[in-house]
């Protein structure tokens, strides 16, 4: 049995060690804001905060988690970010986007006014394959000058 | 957070009574006398996609509370269309958008064949509004008046009707040509769950494949650990897995897959030497045109050859199917498939069933840019379900198999030779494209089943070669390769690979992405023999006024003409998709010094009468930045077995800080039918980067990606 908060609530966690948080958030806990994209680490999809920090969930075994506080999107929502995503119309098919809202919330923690430049440097662990980066990094930059 | 959509019971094809009879003579109206006139006399004018759905409750049923329901056969594949349509309905209907609620294509919809070819605001679009203003009449001459309430005729009006061509179309326009808001956009940015992967039907289980290591291998033996609850499901080389804990079964999935033996062999080509293998043959030829065999004697001749490599998908999740096997020949499929009707008949021809007994219905994934693994992960929850009858199965494929077993853009070459007269004129012009087939969609190739696992089973089925659609459909590998400037003496040939170990199929622009950056680039490289401005170059060969339009309009956004730094170069791309689509000219601004970047593409469209704004700018940008991806970095790799760009590592797709500014400017075509927006650009941003790389740096590089090693090999080439 393994502890840690999700979204501000204790849970007691039953499962094997190695599993990863993606599939506990998603099948055990019926959070499914975090999106399976490659299960490596590599592509964004699934990012939550894991004590204030962006990480993938995909590779966060949860044997490591024991004690800490996870925030997935639903604890996020609704953020200035999400409606700085509607206010541009900031996606296509959308799937990469809860990702890179938990990345863009992070970064406005750290750095409440970031430039475009900041922006997308920020983002460069999260992959977009419909090409909505541009009008993504102007909705999070407007999020952080309006915020 | 349970939707109704993720609730069997709640769904409309359960809830919903029988799909109406599409043979079925009108049943008594009470309100339309032209009603009388027989289906088949009236059906010739209408719309093909509602001369072929003519029954209006296929298409839209109104319920009693009010809520408009409207059903159509395209689907949304991230780009849009629903909303773009919803609009198109809600002003026929003479409603808000709030008052109309779009049902996911299925079973008791419209058969609209595929989402493909930027052709659904074209075809449902003109359907759609012509069933919506028919319902509108009906209601308008059952209420006696045109001010009603659609909730208070609801129960009165009959809609099991066939549509009529000659109901007058309303002429404002309210909705269309406005920025509404994509209605699917909340859920996905806010995080609810929307996509097929999200679905949880009650007593779901979990499955994976065990996917052989290579092309033609076939399983000798199985072994691996096997977890508590889960179950092994084997039929001939097809390997799965299923149970209840997902995680559980990804690592019995693995385990199996490292206890597998099979029996394997050598079947790809050198990936250094794709021009060699794309010529070798055999070929079917496709002649496009032939005006004059002879080039033009005694004008210079110009010639220049320009390949791609083979181009994965690279969504951003990897395919998924849902299935549950109801009984002996009965399955229901949940599928991110571009078209479900064809995806249900491939299914049943796969397994022998009665296409009636299967029935596939629409789940958004995320985004898709052409035949992707979507069927292909339909099939294996069928075959996974089939082994579990009464419950339902979803299936997730990995990134690696994602990224090595979907099907390909296809590799292409290309060879332009062509006359220059001394003053400047193209006088001849001579095009062959070398390249595989572009659709190896369920159904193709004389029916075939088209789906991956099938041809793995005890049963084998044949996977022939990809094929090409029809001149009528725009061609495969041909598509664009006829330029849309005035020239005379053309002849311009397609070579379509027939035999090839590598899955190749339909990918956004198909083969109009080589071919527009073949003739944009050798236009350039004319116009540089010629001494001439490329932009003036063009318009010197271009007659057509949208066309002038677009390159004009692009070419004084970007400052064409304005001195650039060193090492920056403007560059220029134009073509209108499939000859008769949407006009699209770019200029991309390029800095080569350590490194190529991209920093700026400036777009221009013209996409006819446009029902949402910033839905086409939005496709414009994404259809851009998308081939300045495959342009700038992207390239299947293998080796002589397997492919092995399977993870985000090896097939690396453009990232945030790689991304150029773009601005896209949508002129007015208003008075023009509506056209597709979603591959317009693909071509002309590939071949302005190109022409903007060479005026950066003086070489020209004809073999993509734009690489700094492809750059090195042209700059070696040119010494």
């Amino acid at each position: 049995m393994i502890s840690f908060l999700v979204n501000g609530v204790p849970r007691e966690v039953d499962a094997d060690p190695e599993t990863p948080l993606l599939y506990v958030l998603r099948n055990d806990l019926g959070l499914m804001g975090a999106r399976f994209g490659c299960g490596l680490g590599l592509c964004g999809a699934c990012f939550v905060h894991v004590d204030g920090v962006a990480v993938p969930s995909c590779d966060t075994p949860i044997w490591s988690l024991a004690g800490k506080s996870v925030v997935t999107v639903e604890g996020l929502t609704p953020h200035p970010v999400q409606q700085a995503f509607l206010d541009e119309q900031a996606a296509q098919c959308g799937y990469c986007v809860t990702g890179i809202v938990m990345s863009a919330a992070a970064l406005l923690d750290r750095e409440p006014h970031p430039d475009e430049r900041r922006v997308a440097e920020a983002l460069d662990r999260h992959l977009c394959r419909c090409g909505s980066q541009q009008r993504m990094v102007r909705a999070i930059v407007k999020a952080g000058r309006d915020g | 957070m349970a939707e109704p959509r993720n609730d069997p019971s709640a769904h409309p094809r359960h809830g919903s009574p029988a799909p109406a009879d599409p043979s079925a003579e009108p049943r008594t109206d009470p309100s339309a006398e032209p009603r009388t006139k027989t289906s088949a006399e009236s059906r010739t004018d209408l719309p093909k996609d509602l001369a072929a759905n003519p029954i209006l409750s296929r298409w839209i049923r109104v319920q009693p509370d009010g809520v408009i329901d409207v059903q159509v056969g395209k689907v949304e594949l991230g780009q849009g269309i629903v909303t773009a349509l919803a609009q198109i309905a809600a002003d026929e209907l003479g409603v808000g958008m709030d008052a109309v609620r779009m049902v996911p294509a299925g079973p008791g919809g419209p058969d609209e064949g595929m989402t493909a070819g930027s052709m659904s605001i074209m075809d449902s679009g003109s359907a759609l509004r012509v069933a919506a203003a028919n319902v509108r009449a009906l209601f308008e001459a059952a209420a006696g008046t045109a001010d009603f309430s659609y909730a208070e005729w609801a129960d009165r009006v009959d809609l099991n009707v066939c549509a009529l061509a000659d109901v007058p179309l309303r002429s404002e326009a309210v909705l269309v040509g406005q920025d509404v808001a994509r209605l699917d956009l909340p859920d996905k940015i806010f995080g609810r769950p929307r996509y097929i992967q999200d679905m949880r039907l009650p007593g779901q289980l979990f499955g994976r494949v065990v996917r052989p290591p290579s092309r033609g291998a076939r399983l000798l033996s199985v072994t691996g650990d096997l977890a508590d609850g889960v179950s092994v499901v084997r039929d001939g080389s097809f390997l799965g897995l299923v149970g209840a804990d997902e995680a559980r079964v990804v690592r019995c999935a693995e385990s199996f897959r490292r206890g597998s033996r099979w029996a394997e062999h050598d079947s790809l080509p050198d990936e250094k030497e794709l021009d060699k293998f794309l010529r070798a043959g055999p070929h079917e030829t496709i002649e496009v045109i032939d005006d004059a065999a002879e080039t033009h004697g005694g004008d210079r001749l110009v010639r220049a050859t320009y390949s791609r490599p083979f181009v994965a998908h690279a969504s951003m999740a990897p395919s998924c199917g849902v299935a549950v096997w109801r009984g002996p020949a009965e399955v229901d499929v949940w599928s991110h498939s571009q078209g479900v009707f064809p995806l249900g008949r491939a299914i049943a021809a796969a397994l022998g069933l009665d296409p009636a007994g299967v029935r596939v219905e629409h789940a958004e994934s995320a985004g898709c840019y052409g035949h992707n693994a979507a069927d292909d992960a339909a099939f294996d929850a069928v075959l996974l379900a089939r082994a579990v009858p009464g419950t339902p199965v979803q299936v997730l494929w990995s990134r690696q198999d994602e990224l090595s077993w979907a099907p390909f853009g296809s590799a292409m070459t290309a060879d332009v030779a062509a006359t220059l007269s001394a003053d400047g004129r193209l006088t001849s012009w001579h095009y062959d494209v070398y390249s595989q087939g572009h659709t190896a969609r369920p159904g193709y190739a004389g029916g075939v089943p088209g789906l991956l696992a099938a041809t793995f089973l005890k049963e084998p089925a044949d996977y022939p070669a990809a094929v090409d659609p029809s001149a009528a459909s725009g061609y495969g590998g041909t598509r664009n390769a006829l330029p849309g400037y005035d020239l005379p003496r053309r002849r311009i040939t397609g070579h379509r690979l027939t035999e090839s170990p590598i899955r190749s199929s339909a990918m956004r622009a198909l083969g109009a992405y080589l071919n527009v950056f073949a003739i944009e680039c050798f236009m350039d490289e004319a116009a540089e023999h010629a001494g001439r401005d490329p932009l003036e170059f063009r318009l010197a060969h271009l007659s057509d006024p949208r066309g002038r339009r677009v390159l004009t309009a692009a070419a004084e956004a970007a400052g064409w003409g304005s001195p650039q730094p060193e090492g920056v170069g403007l560059g220029l791309g134009y073509a209108r998709y499939k000859g008769r689509g949407g006009y699209c000219a770019v200029v991309a601004e390029v800095e080569a010094e350590s490194e190529v970047r991209l920093r700026r593409l400036t777009i221009a469209v013209d996409v006819g009468r446009v029902v949402n704004p910033d839905g086409v700018r939005n496709q414009i940008e994404g259809g851009a930045l998308q081939s300045a991806s495959w342009t700038l970095v992207e390239r299947v790799r293998f080796d002589r077995r397997q492919v092995t760009s399977d993870t985000w590592e090896t097939y690396p797709i453009l990232r945030f800080s790689q991304v150029p500014r773009v601005d896209v400017t949508v002129l007015d075509g208003g008075g023009e039918k509506s056209v597709g927006a979603g591959e317009a650009a693909q071509g002309p941003t590939a071949a302005a980067i190109g022409n903007g790389l060479a005026a950066a740096i003086g070489v020209r590089v004809r073999d993509l990606p734009l690489t700094s090693e492809a750059v090195i090999t042209a700059i070696e080439r040119d010494n």
